[in-house]
């Protein structure tokens, strides 16, 4: 824990110092120094703190919603082969488009306000995590699934007891690595549509040329980043606490 | 106990249909310890698999108890190569894993479990993952899960194999005490002419693939500790390379060692 803290401490001095000498050099007002920036941390906190709140429901909100639902999808994809065969060349099409063309249809369907939102990142969420999942569950060790098989396990049983626990690690990266993903279209979204989240704080301080406010609605939304990052980490530590033993 | 009547097994494969075992028929008595030795891709594996009913023949019947198996029966054990334990579950819950897929109660489970851990030696060690044990220490849990059971089938792929030597022996002799005590039927597959000497009170030599019973060598002298280090043992133990000599110069003959 201790260790971590001065990690996040070292980086944010180098990343700070890195921006104030890109910003010396550069001199332009687009790109404000950090000393300039920090200060309207506290000067606009009364608007960031709600859109920060805002933009952190909507994003784990969806991320659960995602996983909840492609979560169990994933692994009987992954277990069942002819499930698969008909489902992969469907998911091998649809997985590539950006679900962000979607908006404008979302937007036209659930409103301007969270929904169009969540169910943009949901679905994002729902493809990254369908293809790892069913990848991971794929690759279960067909010994360990024999072994508990002897032994009278149910399909059931062998879900519960092998499939979902070998295929957890494998979630919880897909999770790690599609929560940058997921941060990105929750920007695009809110800045698009209705007024509020740190994605519309962005928008709404470029188009008033303040760009220290800005940049302060940066800070916080990379900060949204890694709380969404240590929340995984921290799950994924608890539920798979067997890799931490030496293999 | 266990009956193969003229058992054929075909593997699809990927190219050509593999036959894997040919007409192997094989009793085994109520509580007889059997050790099955044959070159690689014998169908020793495949006739285990078999006996658990996991597996389904092509061709002819396997009994077990006078009864055709086609499901996995509660009563018969089977352990791998690599042990078959799941890296997510600690020491008591790989132990426990049987119990729980039959639905013992909580108490029960525990009673039961403690006891097998004890038996393997592995009682301090129960909170533990299988990543944090030695290999030999992982062979005895494989064996713990399936002692907390009631079985009367042992069946063993090569269950020492990922072992060094020196852990072979003393756990050779575990698989003694513990087949004495409970009085299971055993079947153990294994590439070692001295531990299928040591464990086998017959010892089944399976031709190369497709898989038949070449030969059986009679060994009633096995049973005890002290076996190893006598006359019988070695004179046994060259009967058993000799017969596996005699399979191999002949399938080299035949098919110029395919």
């Amino acid at each position: 824990m201790v260790r971590r803290l001065l990690g996040y401490t070292v980086a944010i001095f180098v990343i700070l110092l890195g921006w104030h000498i890109t910003s010396l050099v550069i001199g332009s007002p687009a790109l404000p120094t950090p000393i300039d920036t920090i200060p309207m941390l506290q000067r606009y906190a009364a608007q960031l703190a709600p859109d920060f709140l805002t933009s952190f429901y909507r994003v784990i909100v969806a991320m659960v919603i995602g996983t909840v639902i492609a979560m169990p999808l994933g692994l009987a994809i992954g277990r069942t082969p002819k499930l698969d065969a008909f489902l992969a060349p469907i998911l091998y099409i649809l997985y590539p488009i950006p679900k962000i063309v979607l908006l404008p249809v979302l937007l036209v369907l659930l409103g301007l306000a969270d929904a169009p939102k969540i169910v943009l990142i949901a679905i994002t969420i729902f493809f990254q995590v369908l293809v790892t999942v069913r990848d991971a569950a794929k690759a279960v060790p067909e010994q360990a699934v024999l072994s508990v098989r002897s032994l009278g396990a149910s399909r059931l049983d062998i879900f519960k007891d092998v499939v979902v626990p070998a295929s957890l690690p494998d979630l919880f990266t897909a999770l790690r690595i599609s929560s940058g993903t997921a941060v990105a279209i929750l920007f695009f979204a809110e800045a698009i549509a209705g007024r509020t989240g740190l994605g519309y704080f962005i928008v709404d301080s470029w188009a008033m040329l303040n760009y220290p406010r800005m940049f302060a609605g940066i800070i916080v939304m990379a900060f949204l980043g890694v709380l969404l990052y240590e929340i995984f980490d921290f799950a994924e530590r608890r539920l798979t606490r067997w890799r931490k033993v030496g293999q | 106990m266990l009956n193969y009547e003229n058992v054929s097994l075909t593997y699809p494969g990927t190219s050509t249909p593999v036959k894997a075992l040919d007409r192997y028929s094989l009793t085994v008595a109520k509580g007889e310890p059997v050790a099955l030795i044959g070159p690689s891709g014998c169908g020793k594996s495949t006739s285990l698999l078999l006996a658990t009913g996991l597996l389904s023949p092509s061709e002819g019947e396997v009994l077990v108890d006078g009864k055709p198996v086609n499901k996995p029966r509660r009563e018969t054990a089977l352990i791998l190569q690599d042990f078959g334990l799941l890296p997510w579950k600690t020491v008591f819950e790989n132990a426990a894993l049987g119990l729980c897929i039959r639905r013992f109660s909580k108490a029960e489970r525990k009673t039961r479990v403690e006891r097998a851990l004890e038996q393997v030696g592995l009682s301090d060690f129960a909170k533990m993952y299988p990543g944090e044990l030695s290999g030999g220490m992982r062979q005895r849990l494989a064996l713990a899960r399936t002692l907390a059971l009631d079985v009367d089938v042992m069946l063993m792929d090569e269950p020492l194999s990922a072992l060094d030597a020196m852990l072979r022996e003393g756990l050779q002799d575990l698989l003694l005490t513990l087949w004495q005590q409970r009085g299971y039927t055993q079947v153990l597959v294994t590439h070692s002419i001295e531990e299928a000497v040591f464990l086998g009170r017959r010892i089944v030599v399976l031709s190369p693939r497709p898989g038949r019973v070449m030969t059986i060598i009679d060994n009633p002298k096995m049973g005890t500790f002290d076996y190893r280090g006598t006359e019988g043992f070695y004179r046994t133990c060259q009967l058993v390379r000799k017969a596996l000599k005699a399979e191999t110069s002949r399938s080299e003959g035949s098919s110029h060692g395919a």
